[in-house]
């Protein structure tokens, strides 16, 4: 009888250890899920908390979990995490590498990262958890900006990588954000910025401008981006542009700023280009409308005619930080394939309180929604009224999918990481 | 109290002809904060200034945005030399700052195309606001900032 039951309990473990699924049952969500709230049958645990100011997060397919970190003290913008004992938490955390940014990707046995001016990877070392350190340059030569600088990249399982260059601007204003600057036209940022650049995945040294490709232009910011694997396209979500109403105050109101514009979901096809800094788009009027800084009145279209439109438009301000395609089979059959996006929650809404600190849900049918979105996580920000960002207790700013098809959320205020997990 | 709110009177009035003149002097001697004056705020000029300019960027209660643009609340900046206060402000900022143990670096836009007036109000604003407590500034001593 003894033997039968310790003979069970090595039977278990090894089943344990060979088989995600019965893992998953082994591994117990927090009573309050971590604070957040979840549609039902969805339950959440917190696996690690004060990392660090988390930006984006990989998870490896043996569960260990690395997050990129906006600033370390000693430029070890990468936080490792282990669990040793099986429960899900996080019970090694160290850090490492020369960096920090916000890209962060597990591809062909590297780690690569994207710091604010350079994509770099670091080899990973089979069962180890730190990376090593040799890390190699992958593509350089990015303008230095300190406004939208972060540089995530994606890849397409072709040998391609893709990196967002943000617009370090708001309009492409002559000068920088200033009430009654013009809008320079031709934007000259755009030559080298407001777009995704495409580049090869395994060549190192590449220069942004003469190695790189523009693939898709009229991009201010997009730290949300996403290959959807089953339609082999890419996708990503555009912070919108700020200030209507504190630049142009006899045209819109500070209620309209909050709303205008929407943020937008692209789907990016090669050479498309979506308007910045020329259109946004109005949600309410559904269509690019031409910007003030270049002769708009917050109707006329022009130009905008011919730039492409969103796929989906969600509220102003929000911050869409994060996209991902759920491939998983743990959640149920509605969320395959269909895109989760971790907005970091609004500063431009001011005054009217600000909103957005959750992470949403959109339904895909092909390349394109099937319904509207809905809020899949919330209560991020502890509490329902927000006035001024800073008073929102966690950020979600970054998702990655667990080996076991569990959904885990990155916050950037105290670097707290939620697993979510349906059962 | 009427005493007083007459020494309050004489302390502002002497901190700022000092500050007048010696436009270099560091840290100014901080007067305790009065209900008086938190009301007054309320209706100061520098608070509209404020709204249209400053707000969006720093919020209402001058918080500022986590990692992206650094409180107003208690910063040596704000409550210390007048100059580089008033310069920020001409000419915006940029570069790594730590602003209350947290690190910045991110990009202030000018405003030199407010008036010498407006300017001196919304640094007074800020300067006796959310939690602060320092000397005016007058508009001779931006005048004199910007003509440098
Ligand atoms: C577009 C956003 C924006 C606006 C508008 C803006 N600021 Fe700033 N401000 C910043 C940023 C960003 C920094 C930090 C720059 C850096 O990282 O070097 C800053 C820094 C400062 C600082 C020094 C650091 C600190 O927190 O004490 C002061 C003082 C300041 N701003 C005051 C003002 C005042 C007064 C106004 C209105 C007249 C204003 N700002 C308008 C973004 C803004």
């Amino acid at each position: 009888m003894k033997h039968l039951f310790v003979l069970f309990l090595v039977f278990a473990a090894f089943a344990c250890n060979q088989q995600e699924k019965s893992a998953v049952e082994k591994i117990m969500a927090d009573t309050d899920n971590g604070g957040i709230t979840l549609p039902e049958g969805f339950s959440a645990l917190v696996v690690a908390d004060e990392i660090g100011r988390g930006r984006h997060i990989a998870v490896n397919e043996n569960g260990d979990i690395y997050v990129s970190l906006r600033n370390h003290d000693q430029n070890k913008g990468i936080a490792c995490l282990r669990d040793t004992t099986g429960d899900g938490r996080a019970d090694i955390v160290e850090y490492t590498g020369e960096h920090t940014g916000t890209g962060i990707k597990l591809h062909k046995g590297y780690l690569y990262f994207g710091s604010d001016t350079a994509v770099v990877r670091y080899p990973m070392q089979p069962g180890e958890l730190l990376p090593a350190n040799n890390w190699e340059m992958i593509a350089r030569g990015f303008p230095t900006e300190r406004q939208h600088e972060a540089k995530p990249m994606e890849f397409d399982g072709q040998g391609n990588m893709y990196v967002t260059v943000g617009a370090p601007a708001n309009a492409c204003m002559e000068q920088m954000r200033t009430k009654g600057s013009p809008g320079m036209d031709p934007c000259p940022i755009l030559e080298y910025a407001g777009g995704i650049w495409k580049f090869k995945d395994d060549v190192l040294n590449q220069d942004q401008l003469t190695d790189g490709e523009r693939y898709a232009t009229g991009i201010r910011h997009a730290v949300a981006n996403s290959w959807n694997k089953k339609v082999n396209e890419l996708y990503v979500v555009q912070h919108g542009r700020d200030q209507l109403s504190q630049f142009f105050p006899e045209m819109f109101d500070d209620k309209q700023n909050a709303e205008l514009p929407a943020e937008e979901f692209f789907l990016v096809t090669e050479g498309a280009d979506f308007g910045w800094p020329y259109c946004y788009y109005d949600p309410f009027q559904e269509k690019k409308v031409l910007a003030p800084e270049y002769g708009g009145d917050g109707e006329m279209v022009e130009r905008c005619e011919n730039k492409m439109d969103p796929i989906m438009a969600f509220p102003g301000h929000i911050a869409p930080n994060d996209l991902l395609f759920y491939t998983g089979n743990m959640f149920p059959e509605k969320y395959r394939n269909g895109a989760f996006i971790a907005f970091h929650g609004s500063w431009n809404r001011a005054p009217e309180p600000q909103s957005g600190y959750f992470v949403v849900f959109v339904p895909f049918d092909g390349a394109y929604p099937s319904s509207d979105w809905e809020i899949f996580a919330d209560g991020f920000a502890g509490m329902e009224t927000i006035n001024s960002t800073r008073d929102a207790e966690y950020r979600p700013c970054g998702l990655a999918q667990g080996p076991d098809g569990s959904l885990y959320v990155v916050d950037s205020n105290k670097g707290k990481i939620w697993r979510i997990m349906y059962s | 109290m009427k005493i007083n709110g007459i020494l309050f009177l004489l302390l502002v009035f002497l901190l700022s002809a000092c500050g007048g003149r010696k436009q270099n002097s560091q840290q100014q001697t901080q007067a305790p904060v009065s209900a008086e004056k938190s009301a007054e705020m309320a209706n100061h000029p520098g608070k509209k200034v404020y709204a249209s300019f400053c707000l969006a960027c720093h919020m209402a209660d001058g918080s500022g945005v986590p990692g992206m643009h650094p409180p107003l609340i208690q910063t040596e900046w704000v409550t210390g030399d007048k100059e580089r206060l008033i310069n920020i402000t001409l000419k915006g900022m940029s570069g790594k700052i730590e602003v209350n143990g947290e690190t910045y670096n991110s990009i202030m836009p000018p405003h030199s195309h407010l008036s010498d007036k407006q300017i001196a109000d919304v640094l007074t604003y800020v300067r006796k606001s959310f939690g602060n407590n320092a000397s005016e500034v007058m508009i001779e001593e931006v005048q004199k900032v910007r003509n440098k």
